[in-house]
């Protein structure tokens, strides 16, 4: 007789997921799903919202990622209103969202990911989290903590709120960047920069190799991916064209208003969490079969350094190519994801200090007077969890009339339902697991960093 | 001894989780020697049924404290609530959301249906279909603020809730207390600008422009947003932001206050006081666009907003 094995809730991840694997009557895995529990409705309560408060208010959708929601609103919004913000309100925004970044990289590997790699996917569960790497090496988690938290606090106090953030604003920014603040977030930016490489380079020698047979197998599937990259394919997180790439790595290139073309949205009955395809590909085809998929594309860090031609900045294009004389490109390889969260934190940190460099980021001309008018916009940047889509139409009083959100993780909700049935399949046979094996399935998830 | 922690999130974002992080540096004085985190979905592999998931029903372990953000928003936050509750001596509210229902309780203005009609029946990027309905929790009748639900011993508001009172809240309950709150006054007590308690008249003028001050001088010098004739919930809104000392948060980024810590007091009303609030420099309050949501934005829980009858065109 079959069975179902429940994994609930997913830990170390952000939000309420559960998995439930099949068992057939010999006890190898039929199926297995990740359902996403809530739902909360932002596409509804939107409307009738002023079209100018979209981006305090859908910051709530992600307390890890909210500059990124609040980035992508305030640029539909700016669509809205056929707005251009000036040149140095754009380089601020793009200063706060590799500022964001920042943070958010140390976080994931660190305190979420890390865990399963430096104490074992099989540890004892009470141990294997962050405090649990606390106790076995108390002066690296010592400086996690501490880089973690002072890249925060740069924005709190450039920027009043790190979590939940309210200085872009339509037609621009609220504040400017002072010469004091500059120099002061260019030396942090610097030491953040030191951190980052020494992150990489720790993990691709001390902890990267122990798992490479591991990544040969757990998670992997055959998919396309998603990113967003400049006119020349240069890996960019704030502005460009959304590159949706086949496995194969012929791609196509589009425009942020033509993402419907693009993407359609495949509903389950089993998970609140849509489940974005590349409707093109196949006349709007989509399937999860692991020997067979159509349709499927991942979004996130390996998404992006499989997508790019080149990085811009030459300590994270040195790992770019150090990654790709390994791996090849595009590779399918899922744990991989961690080691190309890194390569971006490496890029994050030059970025933000190319700009904190730029005695221009200074100026004060930082808002474009704004009109209400009914219109239509598609707001678009990367959030690390992948392509973030935020499409509003607003009627004549500058009020929502519509409002379509596709966020990050979503794009990743059929990769992950694949990634946890090839994991499982590979791992459970004959109804023989235990929680390290369990753990290994999760861990296919938190690749993915959903 | 340390005191054991048991943390759940509910209908919310994960921003009061970083927020405890961003307790910084001291976080490491605190665990796991003085805290132990027994339950924490965010960090510590605990899990409803068990490990290998063997279990017949949800458990979560005892804890001295319990923390929980996020309101209530279908049937799995109810049980998830109601078992911690049944496991914990002193439960905590973290977040407007827990408190007050915040963001997520915007969608109380509109029924279920309608909620659950638009995402699954008029996206653009497919076609209508019927909502999820397996395995995934139904919806509850509403987004509750948990004190709706189960009885709440301390409130930390805030959206999220500044990490200097996680960080006080916590080491009371260590001192041995049962209880802590934040001091009942509005952000307006806190914010350093100029005020003369008028303004220029008129209708209230909508965030697309910046508030006038001179980026090279101190906030001090700034004049208050709200006599600007910019909407600002300052006077509503229970303070606290900044945490112990400092600016108000979105005033410190030259941006007006939107509400997010909640009312000053429980049970107040920010939509009836702030209108008197605006009239007394002489605004007209009746003016601010889509005023119902914008005066309840955090605070959308405890009856607050219900659905409203479809448009007039």
């Amino acid at each position: 007789m079959g069975k179902t094995i429940t994994i609930q809730p997913i830990t170390r991840i952000e939000g309420h997921a559960r998995v439930a694997i099949e068992l057939d009557d010999a006890g190898d895995v039929s199926d297995a799903r990740f359902h996403v529990m809530a739902l909360r409705g932002f596409e509804k309560f939107c409307e009738g919202r002023p079209v100018e408060e979209m981006p305090r208010i859908v910051n709530r959708i992600c307390g890890i990622c909210p500059w990124n929601h609040h980035l992508a609103s305030v640029k539909a919004a700016d669509a809205v209103f056929g707005v251009e913000p000036p040149p140095t309100a754009v380089k601020l925004r793009r200063l706060a969202q590799h500022l964001a970044w920042i943070p958010d990289k140390l976080l994931h590997f660190y305190f979420l990911a890390a865990p399963d790699f430096v104490l074992g996917p099989d540890a004892d569960p009470s141990v294997r989290n962050v405090i649990g790497i606390a106790k076995e090496a108390p002066e690296l988690a010592k400086k996690v903590v501490h880089y973690r938290y002072r890249g925060a606090m740069l924005l709190e106090r450039w920027l009043g709120k790190v979590i939940h953030p309210v200085a872009a604003v339509v037609g621009g920014f609220s504040r400017p960047l002072l010469e004091k603040e500059r120099q002061e977030f260019l030396a942090e930016t610097r030491e953040q920069f030191e951190f980052a490489k020494f992150s990489i380079v720790h993990a691709r020698t001390a902890i990267f190799p122990k798992y490479l047979e591991t990544a040969k197998t757990l998670g992997v599937i055959d998919t396309g991916f998603i990113g967003t990259v400049t006119d020349d394919g240069t890996h960019d997180i704030y502005d460009g064209k959304i590159r949706l790439m086949r496995p194969d790595g012929t791609f196509d290139d589009f425009g942020y208003d033509e993402y419907t073309d693009h993407i359609g949205e495949h509903i389950e009955p089993w998970s609140y969490a849509k489940m974005p395809f590349a409707k093109k590909w196949a006349d709007g085809e989509f399937s999860m079969d692991l020997d067979h998929p159509v349709g499927i594309y991942r979004s996130n860090a390996l998404s992006r350094i499989n997508v790019c031609d080149r990085i811009s900045t030459p300590e994270a294009q040195k790992e770019l190519e150090l990654f790709r004389e390994q791996f090849g490109c595009p590779t399918q390889l899922t744990l991989l994801y961690h080691w190309a969260r890194l390569i971006e934190l490496v890029n994050n940190c030059e970025r933000a200090i190319e700009l904190l460099e730029d005695p221009d980021i200074t100026d004060r001309d930082i808002r474009t007077p704004v009109e209400v008018k009914a219109g239509e916009g598609v707001g678009c940047v990367e959030a690390p969890r992948g392509t973030l889509i935020h499409h509003y139409a607003g009627d004549a009083e500058g009020l929502i009339t519509k409002a379509n959100l596709i966020v990050g993780t979503t794009h990743n909700q059929a990769p992950i339902n694949m990634s946890i049935k090839q994991a499982a399949s590979g791992l459970i046979k004959g109804g023989v697991y235990d929680q390290g094996i369990l753990n290994t399935v999760e861990m296919a998830i938190r690749a993915y960093d959903p | 001894m340390a005191v054991t922690v048991a943390s759940e999130w509910l209908n919310a974002c994960s921003g009061c989780e970083i927020s405890i992080l961003n307790i910084g540096d001291a976080i490491l004085d605190l665990i796991p020697e003085k805290l132990e985190l027994v339950h924490i979905p965010a960090l510590v592999d605990s899990k409803y049924f068990g490990p290998t998931g063997d279990g017949d029903r949800l458990t979560l372990p005892q804890a001295t404290v319990g923390l929980v953000s996020g309101g209530v928003r279908n049937a799995e936050h109810e049980e998830v609530l109601e078992e911690l509750r049944d496991k914990v001596d002193i439960l905590v509210a973290l977040g407007t959301c827990a408190t007050d229902g915040g963001i997520p309780a915007q969608a109380n203005m509109f029924a279920n249906e309608d909620v659950l009609e638009k995402v699954f029946k008029s996206c653009p990027t497919h076609d209508a279909i019927e909502a999820p309905k397996d395995v995934v929790p139904a919806y509850s009748d509403k987004v509750k603020a948990i004190d709706e639900v189960v009885k709440v011993d301390t409130s930390i508001p805030g959206c999220p809730p500044h990490p200097d009172w996680i960080a006080d809240a916590l080491l009371a309950l260590l001192d041995g207390k049962t209880e802590w709150a934040l001091p009942e006054r509005s952000v307006c007590d806190t914010c350093p600008v100029i005020r003369e308690e008028k303004s220029g008249g008129g209708p209230i003028k909508r965030a697309l422009e910046n508030a006038e001050y001179d980026p090279d001088e101190p906030i001090e010098k700034m004049r208050c947003i709200m006599e600007q004739g910019y909407l600002c919930l300052g006077a509503v809104t229970r303070a606290g932001c900044a945490g112990k000392e400092g600016v108000p948060r979105c005033i410190s980024a030259r941006c007006s206050c939107r509400g997010c810590f909640g009312p000053i007091r429980k049970g107040a009303k920010p939509l009836v006081d702030m209108m008197g609030a605006m009239s007394s420099v002489g605004l007209e309050a009746r003016s601010v666009v889509d005023r119902r949501a914008m005066l309840n934005r955090f605070v959308g829980a405890h009856g607050n907003l219900r659905p409203l009858p479809p448009r007039r065109k």
